[in-house]
Formats: C-alpha cells, structure tokens, sequence
C-alpha cells in the first residue's frame, strides 16, 4: 500500500472533523462535564457523580414526559407510514401529473418549522383561524389551549401535514423502480390488488420505508418546535415533550446538571430505539440479499 | 507493460482476487474469460486503480503504480451498460476525455472525426444518445474510449448487452480497431466463444484466481488442468473417469480404447478423459467410441447437438449435418484418442502438451 | 392448450404513428399449432416483441385479432387468457420461498390445498429444485430464478401457452445449455404451446420446431432450422442466421452461370424465370470450400481465424468479401481456390430467393 497516499487521504478529512469536533464532540463533552457536576453559578462545579442520573431516572416528570413522547411518535408512525404509502400507491407512475404530484408533496416540506407553528397556531385559533372558526361554528368544542386532547390532536395533525410527504416521496421513489415485468407477471398469476402490495410493492420498499421509519421516528421523538409555538407545553403538562421539558429545565430553571444528564439519557433512548428499528427492519424477511451485482 | 504480481484483494473476509500474476504487453488483446462472480472485474478494478490491492504489485512499464488512483493513470473503460452523457451529443460524447485534457479545438475535432469514422458513427454526430440505438450508444462509449489514446483500455463485457449479429460485427471490427493504438486491451467475457473469435491471449479465471494464461488457441486446445477446459469449452467439456493399465484406457459401460501415443507413457491408474462436443462423431470410422441413450437432440440448421447419457455423465456430442436422433435411442458415439485430454487425478492435465490438440 | 391464431395483426403504438404509417408491427398472419414450440427471431428493433406481448394480451393490437382455438381473445387481459410468461429478468417473489413462490398462481385461483400442495410437490420434483423448496426465492441464482419463474406458469393445468421474452439472457453460457436442454425436455412432458422470443440464432434454432424469423415488422421466413439454414427466402435470413452469416454475391446471369466479379460459377439449373433487376448469389460458408489452384474459383485468402471447432477463412473473391467454414485440420493453400458445393447454392432477386421452379418466394 502507498503510504503517503493514505495520509493525504487523513489530511482531506481533517477540516471535517474539526467541523464535527466543534458542533458536535466539544458540547457533548461539555453536556457530559456538566451532568456528573452541580454549580450555583459563578462558575463554580462541584463533583456530583451519577445522582442526577439516579434522580432524572426516578423522577415522575421524565416519565411521563417520556411516555408522551412515545405515545407520540408512535401515533406519528402509525398514520404517516401507511398514510405515505397509501398516497404514493394512488399517485401517477408516468404522465404530466407526475410532476404536478411531485412538486404538491414538495410543498410543505419547503416550510419552516417555525412558520408551520405559527400557520397552525393560527389557523387552530376559534377567533379568527379558519379551522378553528368552523369547529366552532359547527358546534364542536375545539380549544387546543384549554383540552389537552385537542391540543394533542393539533400537534399530531400539524405533524402529518407536515412530513407524510417526506414517506411519500421515499415511497414513491421505491415504487417506481420496480421494473413492470413484476406487475405483467403478477397480472398473469392472477395475483390480486392486494397480493400485488403484499409481494412485489412492499417488498420493493422495503430499503426506503426502512429509512421513512428511521427518519420519522427520530423526528418525532425530538418534536420540539410544534408544541413550543402551538402550546408551549400545555395545556397543564400535556404537551411537554421530553425537549420541551429540558427547555424548561435547562433555560427556565437554570437546572444544569439535571437538564444535562437528562439530554444524555435523551440521547442514549434515541440511539438505542432507532438501533432497535434498524435491526428488527433488516432483519425481516432474513435471508439476505445475495450479492448479485457484483462480479 | 502492465504487469500484477501476485496481486491479491480481500474484501470483508471474502478473497475476490487470490494471487493473480499477469503480464499483459502494448498492443495487445487480452481476453479475461470466466463465469460470472469469477473475479473478472474485480481484477479489471484493481487493473484500473479504482480499487488498491490487498497484497502484491501493479508495475506500469516498469513503474510501481500500486495503489494510484485511477486518475493519475491514463486508462479508459467501456462497461456493459451503454454509458455515455446523456444530454451531449455523440460528437461532444466521444471529445470528453480530450475536452477534460484542454487540447487545442482542431487536434480535438480532427481526433474525434477520425474515431466515428472507424467506429461509424460519422452520421450521427449531431444525436444524443437517447436518439441512437443499442449498437450506436456502444459504439459511442468505444469511441470515447479510443480517442482517450489511454494505455490501458478495459472492455468490460461489452457486446453482453447487443444483438447477436451486432456483437458479431463489432467483434470482428474491434481487435482491428484498437490494434493500431498500440495500447494494452483487456477484454472480459463469459463466452470461451468470443474469446475464440477475438484471438489474442486468453486468461481464464475461476473464483479470483487465474487457471492459465497464454494464447488463446493455445489455452483452448492445451489447457493445464481440468478447470480450465472445463471454463474453456461451450458447449461444456464431456468428462469420463478412466482407468489406464498398459496401453489400455477402460471406462464405464464397457469404454475401451487404445491411449494414443501422447498419452501411451502414462503410468496406470485412475484419470480423468475430457472430450470436447465437436471430438465427438454418430457412428464414425473412429476406432474408440461408446453406446449412450440419446436424451434430447437440439438442430441448429447445420449441425446438431445430441445430449445423451452414458455412464453417470450427460454427454454432449456437436454433429455436423442434421441427424434425427430419438429421445431414448441408443447411439454409438465415436472419437480420436489422440484428441481427446487427460487429467489425473488432481485434475492436472497429463501428456505430451505438444503432440495435445484437442 | 391451446391453437393460437394471429389473424391479420398490425400494430402501431399511437394513433399518430398508425397516419403516418410507422407500423411496429406490419402485417402478420400466422398460426401457432397447438402444442408447438416456436421462436421468434429477429434484431432489436424487428417487432417481435411487440408481436409476444399481443399474444399474451399485454398489448392490444391496432388490426386484427387474436384467436384462441376459436375464441376471439384480442381484447383479453393476461389473466383472462390463461398464459404464462418467462421475463427476460428473472420475476419472483423475493419474500417468499419457492414452494410459496410456485403455489402463489394456484393460490389465486383458489385451488384446493391438497391440490396445491401436490402439484407444487410435482412441480418442484421436475424442474430441480426439491432441496432448495423451503428457501426464500431471493437467494437463489439467477438460472434457479428462471426455473420458479416457468415452474409457476407449468404448474398451472389451465395454461393455453408458455411464452418467453429472451429467457436466457442473464444466464452464463454453461448454465445456460442446462436450462436449454430441461427447457425443451419440459416442453416434451407437457407439450404446451411454447412461444420463444430471442435474437440468439442458436437459442432460437436449438428450441423451436419453426422458427419465425422477422425483420422491420414483418416476417420474411417461418420454417424448421433446417429450411431457414438450407433455403433463406431472403438474404436477411440468410445474412442472420448462421455464424458467419451467408454471403451474399452481387453477380449476373450468363447461360446457365453467375458471373461473380468476372468469376463464373456454374448453376445447378436454377434460373429465374424473369430478369429482374438486382441478382445475387447466396451460399453459405459451410458450403464454400478452399481447394488447390486451379480446381475452382481463384481467391485471395485474407486471414484464417481459429476458432477451435472450426476454422473460418476470410477471403476475397476478385474483392467481394467471401468466407469459408472449415471443420477438418487439412492444411490451407497460400494459393487456393474457392469451390461452391452445388447444393448450397440460391440465387435470390431483389433479395427474396428465387425458387427451384424458377418462382419467386416473395408474393
């Protein structure tokens, strides 16, 4: 092997990682520092060892905060997975609508988070929103501020709005390389609508719903900007999200130590969680693919 | 010259090249034959510098050139998939490489002109690719490469994806073509056939390892081993286990014949017969032969291929004229003991090479 | 099973393309017999696979119609029309295992278990796969792959024909004589109407019992391996059929001889009973043989390519290229002369051959 070569490869990455160290190792480092210490300002630190792990892992407010979160991405999941892939079955595979679909599901991924915040916000309000107006003139007590579970039902359906189409997207992208033999050969085994999703199309998605799942869960269970600008947590604690939480601790109550063992574990589940939806997802259908491509 | 001395790649635990030594020379055609998964083009890779070897040396004449990416080296590559720019013009297709050399506009023009017209593609310079046909879209990529005037040009199976008639045609043109550059080509295939009709040197391979490497009808009829008649020969090489006492070789089903002198010295023991399909004739004048129930019988028009069985073994026989054979007849089939090969047991192949020919 | 009959087909994809007279396909009428194995062959390009996916009913013809029997199936779908198709790329069901793989079809037309299971027990057994029948499909090689692909159309007792769109294409060339030879085996069990689509002359002569040979939407030749090699009726057939192809001598006629470039070549009394304007003189290579000075035709042998079998001599006759198949290891003459064998001789006129009886073959 040429050595110098390899070194040079090193050099090339170097700026990267600098890049990496500064936004990423470096806070981590300092979150960690801060979560075994405690300070009363002034910059002063006292060793505290694992008791802010001990006290976070028992306190009833992270757990229902975590149980939130949850709950959440796991409604999340359960309508904008199956709801992308509906969406993307019925979409045109050839033609000019292509890419009138194309660039429609493109939309609301182009909007900011924030300002979808403030477009629901808005638009949720019984005074002068426009979805909350004709709840209210339907004669459907709708108040996200004051019934927690309108307030919920706004987040979820803010969220929807928001990110099926990133699924749909992927999906669609799954679907339409599947070669039409697949479906001229299902046609002639007299396979059914439904045989057809069940053997060839979900399948053939696999690879891509995999990450549509990764992607979505992981987004999810960082939902912070929605209930920030929609409710600010409430009403009472039903909105506070794990990030919502740590907000309010880390910034709110200047609780450092704590807000910084809480990140950690934060992090830890998230981690833990999208290995565990990595393996399982891989590991369906077993069997791996044989190496074919290559030569 | 470009030569790989005991070059070796692993990937992940699994060898895709186990020590291959090879010495290829300007203006040459050099034909890598094997199966798929054989390690064709992860050797072609490692020939290229789009991957490092493992182990071992790539020299480049003389220089040591091991794990120089393939940009510093000047080598072109035309793969089985037609792979041209797709909003460019075949004109503007085959001037890339140059263009990306900033040659001067009148050496790139005269150089490009030239090219279509060896490949014929002088009309259909103004189209772009999507406008031409299989056949044109790989004449572009050749013409591509050709201009390149690369030192090393890699055809990575590059007819598999044409019409039968056309890859016959480019076939022919092709080892004349490039000829004249003067470069080193190294051309990947699964059919012994091909490599046949391109000449040159053959090297075959099976499972990242080289079997033989010489001329190409010198690798056909004097294979080292079984492997590589096995890998060389299409249809597949009939084989018969034989056991020699004297001058006798005995075989299954009562196959008795007489060794020909190539293969008279021999010590007795247990070998292995390999018989070509075309060695074999129905009811010839040879002496040596055997009965075996016909199986199916396949006319091409001139010839015909009988399968049948005999022994355990599924024999293939390539008669010429059309012979009306029926599935379940028994058929005598007869050969030449001077053209058949030997092997012992290891698979080695046995004898006086030069006095082999099968 | 099932006669097909392609009664006056035409195809054009759009209706644009039908005014303007673009036809993929341009007039065929033919049948299939049932039980019958046949080919289509022809370049990229020729229409024939147009022609197989009207059959299966994958594409609806813009003319004429297709018949079943008796049964009149041009507007059908697949389904409808009982066939089963080998892709080019092989199509199974990745997550499922090939017993699962072969029974899916009887599983959609709601055959019973005990049925299934035995059929499928049958079916594994024929086409090789008996070990493997508990795998997922997805792992297995490219040629098992095809075999599931034609053990779920076979598997079927109601199937009308079996058509395969270049089956062997992804197939390395030592498998690819195995799955040949099972095919045609499989094809004389079952005797179903196997309708095969390729551009590999060797596949396509080697499976069919006729072979329907098509060039620029049209077909120029149906006949058995041997007609097609023996007698092309066109010099496309000729020209693309057979390895090298036939060659093909501009020449005139001169009381019983054609005069090739200033050469004459006696004609075994085969005259065209008109004479039109462009005459050539086909023959194959097979039937060209390289003799000593003075006993034939006088050649320049440009070079003798070894290509194991066989040897193939290129050479000019007074310039026109002409090739040469020689199966023996007899020496070749720096100085030689080419021979016709008589019996490989066709004369075709504006390129259809002209008959023995002096007709043409074309009208």
């Amino acid at each position: 092997m040429d050595k110098t070569w390899n070194n040079r490869a090193w050099f090339l990455v170097l700026p990267v990682l600098v890049l990496v160290a500064f936004s990423a190792v470096i806070p981590l480092m300092t979150v960690v520092n801060y979560a075994f210490q405690d300070t009363f300002g002034n910059n002063q630190f006292f060793w505290y060892g694992t008791d802010w792990f001990k006290e976070m892992l028992t306190s009833d407010r992270f757990h229902d905060a975590l149980v939130r979160n949850l709950l959440f991405s796991a409604i999340i999941l359960a309508i904008e997975v199956p709801l992308g892939i509906l969406v993307a079955l019925s979409m045109p595979k050839k033609g000019v609508w292509v890419s009138v679909c194309l660039v429609l599901m493109a939309l609301p991924l182009l909007i900011p988070w924030n300002v979808v915040g403030t477009i629901w916000q808005v638009f949720g309000r019984t005074d002068i929103g426009l979805l909350g107006y004709t709840l209210d003139a339907m004669g459907i007590d709708y108040n996200y501020v004051a019934n927690p579970v309108d307030a919920w039902a706004t987040v979820i359906l803010m969220d929807v709005w928001h990110w099926t189409s990133l699924v749909v997207l992927l999906c669609y992208a799954g679907l339409v390389s599947i070669p039409d033999a697949y479906y001229q050969a299902a046609k002639i085994d007299g396979a059914s609508r439904w045989a057809v999703f069940r053997y060839i199309q979900l399948p053939k998605m696999g690879r891509v719903l995999l990450i549509a799942v990764l992607l979505r869960f992981m987004d999810s269970f960082m939902i912070y900007t929605e209930p920030f600008v929609v409710t600010g947590g409430g009403p009472g604690n039903s909105t506070t999200f794990l990030s919502i939480d740590l907000v309010k601790l880390a910034i709110g109550q200047f609780n450092l130590g704590e807000a910084a063992a809480m990140s950690l574990i934060y992090f830890l589940i998230i981690l833990a969680l999208s290995w565990v939806f990595y393996t399982v997802m891989t590991n369906v259908g077993a069997d791996r693919p044989v190496k074919e491509a290559a030569r | 010259m470009l030569d790989l001395q005991s070059v070796s790649r692993t990937v992940g635990g699994e060898a895709h090249i186990v020590d291959v030594s090879l010495r290829l020379e300007r203006g040459t055609l050099n034909v890598l034959l094997g199966p798929t998964l054989s390690g064709k083009t992860s050797l072609m890779r490692l020939m290229a510098g789009l991957d490092a070897p493992t182990a071992g040396r790539v020299t480049m004449d003389g220089k040591d050139v091991t794990g120089v990416p393939v940009r510093r080296r000047n080598v072109a590559m035309v793969y089985q998939q037609f792979i041209n720019y797709p909003t460019l013009t075949v004109y503007e297709n085959i001037a890339s490489p140059l263009r990306i050399q900033k040659r001067p506009a009148a050496e790139i023009d005269a150089a490009v002109k030239r090219a279509a017209e060896l490949l014929k593609m002088t009309p259909y310079l103004d189209r772009t690719p999507l406008n031409l046909s299989g056949g044109q879209q790989q004449r572009t990529a050749l013409a591509r490469a050709l201009v390149k005037q690369a030192d090393l040009v890699l055809l990575d199976e590059p007819l598999a994806n044409l019409d039968y008639k056309l890859r016959e045609e480019l076939r022919e043109e092709l080892p004349r073509i490039f000829a004249e550059t003067g470069a080193i080509f190294v051309y990947a295939t699964t059919e012994p056939q091909e490599a046949l009709l391109l000449g040159g040197h053959t090297a075959t391979l099976s499972k990242g390892r080289i079997t033989q490497f010489g001329e190409t009808t010198a690798v056909f009829r004097r294979p080292r081993d079984l492997l590589t008649a096995r890998t060389f020969s299409d249809p597949p090489l009939n084989v018969v286990a034989v056991e020699k006492a004297g001058r006798r070789f005995s075989g299954p089903d009562g196959l008795v014949f007489e060794a020909a002198a190539a293969h008279a010295g021999l010590a007795d023991g247990a070998y292995l017969v390999g018989i070509r399909p075309h060695r074999l004739t129905l009811a010839g004048s040879e002496s040596a032969g055997f009965e075996a129930t016909v199986s199916l019988t396949e006319v091409t028009g001139s010839e015909t291929f009988i399968h049948a069985d005999f022994g355990h073994e599924r024999i293939v026989a390539l008669v010429h004229g059309i012979r009306r054979v029926e599935t379940g007849d028994r058929v005598r089939l007869t050969f030449d003991p001077a053209k058949v090969l030997v092997f012992d047991r290891t698979g080695s192949a046995v004898g006086e090479p030069a006095a082999l020919a099968a | 099973m099932a006669r097909i009959r392609l009664d006056h087909i035409r195809h054009a994809y759009t209706p644009d393309l039908a005014r303007a007279g673009t036809y993929a396909l341009r007039e065929v009428d033919h049948s299939f017999e049932d039980g019958g194995a046949y080919a289509l062959l022809g370049p990229s390009g020729c229409g024939k696979t147009t022609l197989l996916n009207i059959i299966s009913g994958l594409l609806t013809p813009s003319e004429g119609h297709v018949r079943f029997d008796d049964r009149d199936v041009t507007r059908l779908t697949p389904e409808a029309r009982n066939i089963a198709q080998v892709f080019q790329f092989p199509v199974i069901y990745d997550t499922m295992t090939v017993r699962e793989n072969l029974a899916f079809p009887l599983k959609n037309r709601k055959v019973p278990a005990a049925e299934i299971r035995t059929r499928v027990a049958d079916m594994l057994r024929r086409i090789g796969l008996e070990a493997k029948a508990d795998r997922k499909a997805r792992g297995l090689t490219a040629d098992e792959k095809q075999k599931i692909s034609l053990g779920r159309g076979l598997v079927r007792s109601d199937v009308n024909a079996i058509l395969f769109d270049e089956p062997l294409t992804v197939i390395d060339p030592h498998m690819k004589w195995q799955l040949r030879s099972e095919l045609k085996q499989l094809h004389r069990e079952f005797a179903m109407t196997m309708v095969y689509v390729t551009h590999d002359q060797t596949e396509a002569l080697t499976f069919a019992d006729k072979v329907v040979v098509m060039h620029a939407g049209e077909v120029v030749q149906i006949g058995t391996p041997e007609e097609l090699f023996e007698r092309p009726r066109h010099t496309f057939v000729g020209y693309f059929i057979g390895s090298p192809g036939m060659n093909i001598l501009p020449c005139r006629l001169e009381d019983g001889a054609a005069v090739v470039s200033g050469a004459r070549i006696a004609l075994p009394g085969i005259l065209p009973a008109r004479t039109p304007g462009r005459i050539e003189l086909g023959v194959r290579p097979e039937f060209v043989r390289i003799v000593p000075r003075g006993s034939g035709v006088p050649v320049t042998i440009d070079r003798v390519e070894d290509v194991g079998s066989e040897r193939i001599v290129r050479a000019r006759l007074n310039g026109a290229p002409l090739s040469a198949v020689l199966r023996d290891d007899a020496p070749i003459p720096a100085e030689a002369d080419a021979s016709f064998a008589p019996e490989g001789l066709n004369l075709y006129a504006e390129s259809w051959l002209v008959e023995r009886d002096g007709r043409l073959a074309h009208g």
